[in-house]
């Protein structure tokens, strides 16, 4: 008599590790973060959307914990800095990626250049949100203590204000397109992002240099 | 307010026209500043701080006669006093109650992003209200005269509130009622602006100050305090008043243009995706066959294009 497995466990010959443990812990953390700093920053960007100010405990409380929260997100940037730099530059490969940008956006893959772990949009989605926040996070120390900046530099805080606005409307646009990208046209990512692993095939399809990489030297391609 | 509403237009069973009927009472307030009546003696200072209930902090000396450096969250009345050297070179102190402008176009208002925190009454007075204070200081880059302060200990921003609650019932603030020498008045905008005119006027005529005139800001559409100053022509020499103050052009355009295209920029942002995603759906891996971790939702078949 056999039984019925609880579960298939999966080949791991199948599965390559995208993300380590560390990697998924910092990157949820900058969603986090972030997420929590645009909802607390549109709550005072339009009276439209104040009520925001209120799911996050009152307008106070978003006030305070917004520039608090902000470095954290500062920090898990950094830390990717750090992490995926040699990953993140911007390469020939990326510039040809770019002038078939037409073919990714249609969803015709198979005539984009080969990519490594990340691809060109991948890359300047990060450093969009890298430039975007050292911006905020100048404006923001100007906005966080605006007494420190009066009498005499008061022309100071309004021009803080215009550029922080602008880099948050920058990284928001970026943002829609990264969860998008990750949660809708590409859901695989997702799961990468929370399970830490890709299909070998999937590997191979949207970033072959870099799974050419992984798995030099190992025998299990099939 | 509310209470100006209750007047009586009609009487039954009356004798006579019934008091009062023809009153039309000129809701704008307005304080007046004297500054070439002025003596700084500070009894407006010490006023103040009764009033509204504070008590006198620690301060610092700076070989001056003035109070403090500026006004503070706990203190919102402060006489600067400036050393003026005069075209001929001898000296005058320059003495002016500083204080909240309470202005027609408040920018403290626009910049504010929280709900009510700033309300400007139909009287004119531009008064915060604490309830609804986030602390976030935007008031603090809108105000063209540096008026609003922090207090750290609440997050809260204060500022002088015209005495709203004195007004309110007819009283005239605490600051007008302390001044021995009368240089405060208090009244509607209409008789105040005509009673610094005359002043001016007299300056200018009997007194041998060519430049005298009335300090009533028109770039931030007049405002509910008003000065007359011996020079006219240089407000700055009076503790830094502004000689042209404006609601910052940047704060106009943060809080129209770029809240506009920002918010709108978002909507089609958002738009904009969900429309690719019904003409082009998710990506499929072109080469290969993928393995049974394929069952998320939007998945396809194998090699079929979309």
């Amino acid at each position: 008599m056999t039984t019925q497995a609880l579960y298939v466990k999966e080949s791991s010959d199948d599965q390559l590790e995208r993300y380590s443990f560390a990697e998924r812990i910092w990157h949820w953390l900058g969603g986090l973060s972030y997420t929590y700093c645009m909802l607390s920053g549109l709550a005072l960007f339009t009276p439209y959307l104040y009520w925001l100010a209120a799911v996050l405990g009152g307008g106070p409380t978003a006030r305070f914990w917004h520039p608090w929260v902000s470095l954290v997100f500062l920090a898990t940037v950094l830390w990717m800095y750090a992490k995926w730099l040699a990953d993140l530059r911007i390469t020939d490969i990326d510039h040809r990626w770019v002038e078939h940008i037409n073919d990714y956006v249609t969803n015709r893959d198979e005539s984009l250049p080969p990519q490594g772990r990340f691809n060109a949009g991948q890359k300047v989605f990060y450093w969009v949100m890298f430039w975007a926040v050292l911006v905020l996070l100048v404006s923001g120390i100007v906005m966080w203590f605006p007494e420190w900046f009066r009498p005499n530099f008061h022309f100071i805080l309004p021009i803080a204000v215009i550029f922080h606005e602008a880099a948050a409307l920058i990284s928001i646009g970026a943002i829609i397109i990264h969860i998008y990208m990750g949660v809708f046209m590409e859901p695989k990512s997702l799961r990468a992002m929370i399970h830490g692993r890709v299909s070998r095939a999937w590997a191979r399809a949207y970033h072959r240099l870099w799974y050419e990489r992984v798995t030099e030297g190992t025998s299990t391609e099939k | 307010m509310s209470q100006a509403t209750l007047g009586i237009r009609r009487i039954s069973g009356h004798a006579g026209p019934a008091p009062g009927e023809d009153v039309e009472r000129a809701e704008q307030v307005c304080k007046l500043i004297d500054t070439t009546t002025c003596i700084g003696c500070k009894a407006c200072e010490v006023a103040c701080l009764e009033w509204n209930g504070y008590t006198f902090t620690d301060t610092v000396f700076d070989n001056s006669y003035q109070t403090m450096p500026e006004t503070a969250w706990n203190y919102w009345n402060l006489i600067k006093f400036n050393e003026h050297e005069r075209e001929d070179g001898s000296i005058t102190l320059l003495m002016r109650k500083d204080q909240c402008m309470h202005c027609a176009d408040p920018g403290c208002l626009a910049a504010c992003p929280a709900d009510g925190a700033i309300v400007q009454y139909t009287n004119g007075i531009v008064d915060f209200q604490q309830a609804n204070c986030i602390g976030c200081g935007y008031c603090v880059t809108g105000c063209p005269f540096d008026i609003p302060k922090f207090n750290p200990a609440t997050k809260k921003m204060f500022k002088c509130t015209l005495c709203v609650d004195r007004v309110s019932e007819g009283l005239e603030p605490a600051c007008i009622k302390s001044c021995p020498t009368g240089c405060l008045h208090f009244g509607s905008k209409d008789d105040m602006k005509g009673l610094a005119e005359t002043r001016a006027t007299q300056l200018r005529e009997n007194f041998g100050f060519a430049k005298a005139g009335v300090y009533d800001p028109a770039g931030v559409g007049g405002t509910g305090v008003i000065y007359v100053l011996h020079d006219v022509t240089n407000p700055e020499a009076y503790g830094g008043l502004p000689k042209d103050p404006r609601i910052p052009l940047l704060v106009r355009l943060w809080k129209g243009p770029v809240k506009w295209l920002g918010g709108w920029s978002m909507f089609f942002g958002v738009l904009g995706v969900a429309i690719h995603y019904l003409r082009y759906g998710p990506k499929i891996p072109q080469d290969g066959h993928d393995n049974r971790d394929d069952s998320a939702p939007g998945h396809r078949d194998e090699g079929v294009k979309p």
